[in-house]
């Protein structure tokens, strides 16, 4: 099983490819041919690629239409955004503290942190879950275990009661409200719907935003191409010939003796784990955040960018999302030229979300291998003519058109 | 002085008053010497016989006099009534009638002291309890029920047996009964106006009973004087932060230091960097700092303050107590139990109001709910763009009313329009893409997703992002009011009304129509229903464009209440969904139970904590989590080989 | 020698519909059984209730020496404990290839870490091969089993079937749009297989069931109405009356 057999060909394309973009975009960033706040946007949509990644394994090749991964997204984001902002805040508070004279006591220094940090939400003192904020190695640890661990008792009880197909998606999508309502609340502990911000300064670093940009880049394009390869070996083996099988026809699975529930729960912590360390990498470029990230409709965004990358191929859900999230913030930020009409003028800002929503559209009614359907035609890969049934009888089984003859 | 005031009433009603015109006057005049040095002591007879004299200058006598008004023109030492105007006074005679202006030095002004004045404001508010005028007695009333006083109380009672006017007077008596239990001097009358209202809800009777147990806290080494509450135990009844800063407040203990009052002190000695023989650079931990400080005390730099020990010391010798303000305990007791009869009653009927905010919340749910189950039921669909459906009939329903600017007739037309407009949506989106979808449940969901947000900017594009104005006609506002807690808009009755139309018009629709037979038989097996002639095509478009066309209804109700803004359908959507899977698939009953449910519970969990509705929904999903383990299909399941496992 | 499967009193009943009555049954380790029976008489509820899809409303059923209870199982417990089933239409994962679909059925460890740590052996792709090779499937071993014939995935669930090593198979209807000498092939490897392990054919083409020349149970309105060899059973009024005189 060596790397050049054909079935990874794919995986050494796409590792070959995200290396040269990365140099690309780091040599340019040193003569300055982009701005610091171009990189961070790479940097963002490389993450925004590993949670897509994530979203792939779960629906393009478990079936598991889940609209609330970007709550793990976000939550990850939040505990890593704990630490970023307690540390910081302990810089200053440190600073402030000294200039007046005595040397700061354990006690006034926590006091100070606390009304800092929540002074915005009329509290002065810092909430239990902020108990490991103090400390980056366990702040990260949560990063892992507060997502993965909602992930597996709330998988565990919809699995368990199989709940699966469109049921299931709804079940998910109000976790994430449940969670982003919850978030919204002062007493929640993480600031309501002020958020964290100021994540962009890492504490105890002076470097410059340009530096601390790149560095953030470097690190998202790392961890895309170990996910990647990670997830490529995951689908390619045994394991993912029987995620595959339980996508079109979960009955048989389980008549062939493997316990489907214990595998949809093993992947959606899996993929939620994932989507947690994106969003940990994610927020500190953004700067800042807030419940709103956690809307049930960024999740169910980030299904469309699988959707129109092309789902079951993981570079499909990179494309995808890569192409979307970029066209929406070129569309968004105000730089396309508005098309004058006559009697209207089509401003972008205003309609490339109703752009966006029809060419969806369109891409599941025509084209629902999506934008990976052109490297298929490419590379002369056919589907099989089967008069329209679909791979297998559940929901999330693989329509005519996505299969490969 | 019940007497006189039914004189007075008598003499209003049956006499004519020219005849008494110039009785006020002839008072006056009589008693001119007590009126210009007047004495509490004496005084009294005549105050009474002006208020009696059913003359209505009287009242403008009584007042002049109290407000110093009434003056005595020093050339012909007869008395007016003077009114500021210009430089001097424009005066009027006790009779009535204009006597001319003078300048203030020919005046002399009666300046009764404050005793006289007192007896005269009495004598003033019986006056107007009892003017002949009702809305002048009302006035008095109200501003005696708002602002309640002992004085009020005599003149009140006074006026009471006069009233003819029985609601009235049935007003009077309650205020009486209100005034008597906070300001009559004896204990046992006040006893007895609080037992005589048993478990009354009215909320003048709960401001009038709650001043009567407000307690304080002292702190006192033996049981104070007063109406002792009771001893409250330190950590279980009041906390110990608490009980200290009484025992500082009484002077039984000094002062605890705050860091920052420390910090202050200790930067305040510091001298050669050393603050009580403690380096400065030691002191980043508390207890340097403490000990640096017990050194300043020592030497009497700083005042003492309690340390951590001393305070614990202080707080185990002390005692705390609370008293009641009210000093008569019998009234206090009697206070506490009418409160209690009072609490346990409010609490029946709050439940009552919360039953009746849980069905309105039911009823909207169901409404924007059961268009969404029938397409979810019949064509297992989950169509999410039905918010913004909703969106589109609260929006028809405001453009609806720039053109016809009647609210009553604005909302018939578009309550059908609204239906039209969404039904040919929903018949185009199932034609042009649902169709093509067929049973692919999730590649549905992400396209009517796709369409749903294009339809939404498209709104906000064209409406703004401003809320947008949908107002109900005149006769839905206001509410129906049945006591001081338990009242309903009408506008949540006519969503109940509209709910309660749909349920029916469906079960006739689905139970007694050849469509309903159809819809039935493609539901629960299309390849069944296709070879028996039935074209499931149509009843598909028929189905969605049914379930789109409630959107738009529910969506002019919505509107009504709502703000209407491209978002107003997805604050519903999740619910909505919700409402369908706790309900169960395919069944209106179960879109009834499941509204039901979800309405109930949202509204008992916003009862337990009523400033956060965030928190009210969060717990909900997480209990429609939980309610899914144990009912997996809903609350109403088909159950067999039709359920399809 | 006690019996390797055994029901005993199960009921059954969808909405007041009892599809399933007080239903006894048994079968031993290495045994052929056809079970025959009109429409409705229960038999696919009675493979649900075996393999755990469906849970019985009372009665009991055991299987192997320990008289494991199968009525707490989930569907994946019980297939690992050594029970197969083949459905009527062949259902096999059309969007993986024959030999994607033999390597899932393989008998190895079935929990997902196990499942990441698996590498294929020698012998498993020697067992892959000859049990392609059994079906006549040695050929195909690199297509999607979407594009297979209809007789070809019949042939590729038994082979997925045997490569779970089952002690017990349930075989629901396998000549069902089968050519006559396919038929006459499986009758040969379902009386292989039985001598080995025990197998239940639910099947309703006399012919064939004579061929498998085995011990037969009627079953009529979810209850046991005959049980013997075919020639018996065939000569059994009940029997005739509710099902062989409609024919």
């Amino acid at each position: 099983m060596t790397l050049l057999q054909p079935r990874h060909r794919s995986a050494l394309i796409f590792i070959a490819c995200l290396a040269v973009f990365t140099i690309a975009v780091t040599i340019a960033a040193h003569f300055g041919l982009v701005s610091t706040s171009f990189v961070k946007t790479l940097g963002k949509t490389l993450c925004l690629c590993l949670a897509a990644l994530a979203m792939d394994l779960i629906w393009g090749y478990a079936g598991i239409l889940s609209l609330g991964h970007m709550a793990f997204f976000a939550l990850g984001g939040y505990m890593i955004g704990m630490w970023l902002m307690y540390a910081r805040t302990e810089e200053i508070v440190v600073a402030s503290l000294l200039n007046g004279g005595l040397p700061a006591t354990p006690e006034e220094i926590s006091q100070g942190i606390a009304t800092q940090i929540f002074g915005v939400v009329g509290a002065s003192d810092l909430p239990a879950i902020w108990s490991f904020a103090y400390s980056l190695p366990l702040q990260l640890a949560l990063v892992v275990a507060v997502p993965g661990l909602l992930a597996l008792v709330f998988g565990w009880l919809a699995f368990r009661s199989r709940v699966t197909g469109v049921y299931l998606s709804i079940l998910t999508q109000a976790m994430t409200l449940a969670l982003a309502l919850y978030l919204f609340q002062n007493d929640s502990g993480l600031r309501g719907n002020n958020g964290l911000s100021g994540l962009q300064n890492l504490p105890g670093v002076t470097a410059s935003q340009d530096a601390v940009s790149l560095w953030f880049f470097w690190a998202s394009a790392a961890a895309l191409a170990v996910a990647y390869l990670t997830l490529h070996a995951i689908v390619s083996g045994k394991f993912g010939s029987v995620i595959r099988a339980i996508r079109d026809d979960e009955a048989r699975v389980r008549f062939l003796g493997y316990s489907v529930e214990g595998y949809k729960l093993f992947v959606f912590t899996l993929t939620a784990v994932i989507c947690a360390l994106a969003g940990a990498l994610y927020y500190p470029q953004a700067g800042i955040i807030n419940p709103a990230e956690l809307a049930p409709i960024a999740s169910i965004y980030l299904a469309v960018w699988v959707a129109i990358g092309g789902r079951g191929r993981l570079y499909g859900a990179v494309i995808g999302a890569a192409i979307v999230s970029l066209l929406s913030s070129w569309f968004t930020g105000g730089r396309v030229p508005s098309i004058p009409l006559g009697f209207a003028t089509i401003n972008w800002v205003d309609w490339w979300l109703v752009l966006l929503g029809l060419t969806f559209v369109c891409v599941t009614l025509f084209a629902p291998k999506g934008i990976g359907g052109l490297f298929d035609r490419f590379a002369g890969v056919l589907t099989p003519d089967r008069k329209g049934a679909p791979l297998g009888p559940d929901d999330g089984s693989l329509m005519e058109q996505e299969a490969q003859k | 002085m019940r007497l006189t005031a039914l004189v007075v009433a008598a003499l209003c009603w049956l006499a004519p008053m020219p005849t008494l015109a110039q009785e006020a006057a002839r008072i006056v005049q009589e008693n001119r010497d007590q009126i210009v040095k007047p004495s509490r002591q004496t005084i009294g007879p005549v105050i009474t016989a002006l208020a009696a004299s059913g003359d209505p200058m009287a009242d403008d006598i009584l007042s002049a006099w109290e407000a110093k008004r009434l003056v005595i023109r020093k050339s012909d030492e007869a008395l007016f009534l003077a009114l500021p105007e210009g430089d001097g006074f424009a005066l009027t005679a006790l009779d009535g009638t204009p006597a001319g202006t003078a300048v203030k030095a020919d005046l002399t002004e009666l300046k009764p002291n404050a005793g006289v004045r007192g007896l005269i404001a009495t004598a003033l508010v019986q006056f107007t309890l009892s003017d002949p005028d009702p809305v002048k007695r009302q006035e008095a009333l109200t501003s005696i029920a708002q602002d309640p006083t002992a004085e009020a109380l005599e003149p009140l009672r006074a006026a009471i047996a006069s009233e003819a006017d029985p609601a009235m007077k049935a007003q009077k008596e309650r205020l009486e009964r209100l005034l008597t239990l906070r300001f009559d001097p004896a204990s046992e009358a006040r006893v007895a106006a609080i037992d005589s209202f048993g478990a009354d809800l009215g909320l003048d009777l709960r401001a009038a009973l709650n001043p009567l147990v407000v307690t304080t806290r002292v702190a006192s080494a033996t049981p104070p004087d007063g109406n002792v509450a009771g001893e409250l135990r330190l950590g279980t009844d009041i906390p110990e932060d608490e009980a200290y800063a009484l025992l500082v407040a009484a002077n039984l203990a000094p002062a605890r230091l705050t860091l920052e009052e420390q910090r202050a002190a200790l930067l305040a000695n510091l001298s050669g960097g050393m603050v009580g023989g403690v380096p400065v650079a030691e002191l980043d931990t508390q207890a340097a700092r403490d000990r640096a400080y017990t050194a300043l005390e020592a030497s009497g730099a700083v005042p003492v303050a309690a340390t951590d020990d001393e305070a614990k010391a202080a707080l185990a010798t002390a005692k705390f107590y609370e008293v009641y303000a009210e000093p008569d305990p019998a009234v206090t007791s009697a206070a506490q139990a009418a409160l209690g009869r009072i609490g346990t009653k409010v609490g029946v009927m709050q439940t009552a109001d919360l039953g009746l905010d849980a069905l309105s919340l039911a009823s909207i749910y169901f409404l924007a709910a059961i268009g969404l189950a029938i397409t979810f039921g019949v064509m297992g669909v989950i169509n999410m763009a039905h918010g913004e459906f909703i969106t589109i009939g609260a929006y028809t329903g405001y453009v609806v009313q720039l053109f016809v600017p009647d609210y009553t007739l604005s909302i018939l037309i578009a309550l059908p329009l609204a239906f039209a407009i969404t039904f040919g949506g929903g018949v185009a989106m199932e034609r042009l893409v649902i169709r093509h979808l067929y049973k692919r449940p999730l590649e549905t969901l992400l396209a009517t997703f796709g369409i749903s947000i294009a339809l939404q900017q498209i709104l906000k594009n064209v409406f703004g992002t401003q809320a947008r104005p949908l107002t109900s006609p005149a006769w839905l506002d206001g509410a129906w009011v049945l006591n001081d807690v338990v009242s309903i808009s009408y506008i949540r009755i006519a969503i109940f009304v509209l709910a309660l139309i749909f349920l029916g018009f469906f079960l006739y629709l689905m139970k007694r129509t050849r469509l309903g037979l159809e819809v039935r038989a493609v539901t629960q097996n299309p390849a069944m229903a296709a070879s028996m002639g039935i074209n499931p095509d149509r009843i598909n478009m028929l189905t969605f464009g049914l379930g789109s066309g409630i959107a738009g209804i529910a969506g002019v109700a919505i509107g009504l209440f709502a703000k209407v803004t491209s978002e107003l359908g997805t604050d519903y959507i999740v619910q909505s969904f919700m409402t369908v899977v706790v309900g169960g698939v395919g069944s209106i009953w179960g879109t009834l139970a499941g509204a039901t449910m979800i309405g109930g519970f949202q509204k008992v969990i916003e009862f337990f904590n009523p400033s956060n509705t965030l928190a009210a929904q969060t717990y909900m999903i997480l209990f429609i989590i939980l309610f899914i383990q144990f009912r997996p299909r809903g609350i109403i399941a088909l159950r067999g080989r039709a359920a399809g496992d | 020698m006690t019996a390797l499967l055994e029901v005993s009193g199960v009921t059954v009943s969808f909405d007041g519909f009892r599809a399933i009555n007080n239903l006894t049954f048994a079968i031993q380790a290495a045994e052929l059984r056809a079970i025959i029976g009109p429409n409705g008489a229960g038999k696919s509820t009675f493979m649900d209730i075996v393999t755990g899809k469906t849970r019985p409303d009372s009665g009991s059923v055991t299987f192997g020496e320990k008289s494991l209870s199968l009525l707490k199982l989930s569907e994946a417990k019980i297939a690992r404990a050594g029970i197969g089933r083949k459905f009527q239409r062949p259902t096999v994962f059309e969007d993986q290839t024959v030999h994607e679909n033999l390597t899932l059925a393989l008998k190895a460890a079935r929990s997902p870490w196990a499942v990441l740590a698996w590498r294929k052996t020698a012998q498993d792709e020697d067992r892959i091969q000859a049990l392609a090779a059994q079906v006549g499937l040695g050929d195909s071993l690199d297509r999607k089993a979407g594009i297979l014939s209809h007789g070809q995935k019949q042939w590729l669930e038994i082979a997925m079937l045997l490569a779970q090593e089952p002690r017990l198979l349930l075989v629901d209807e396998p000549a069902a749009g089968m050519t006559l000498a396919e038929r006459e092939k499986t009758t040969e490897l379902l009386v292989d297989i039985a001598r080995t392990r025990a197998v239940v054919v639910v099947e309703h083409d006399m012919e064939f069931v004579r061929r498998l020349n085995c011990k037969v149970t009627v079953l009529h309105e979810g209850a046991v109405l005959a049980e013997g060899s075919l020639d018996h059973v065939t000569k059994n009024q009940a029997v005739i009356d509710v099902y062989l005189g409609r024919g």
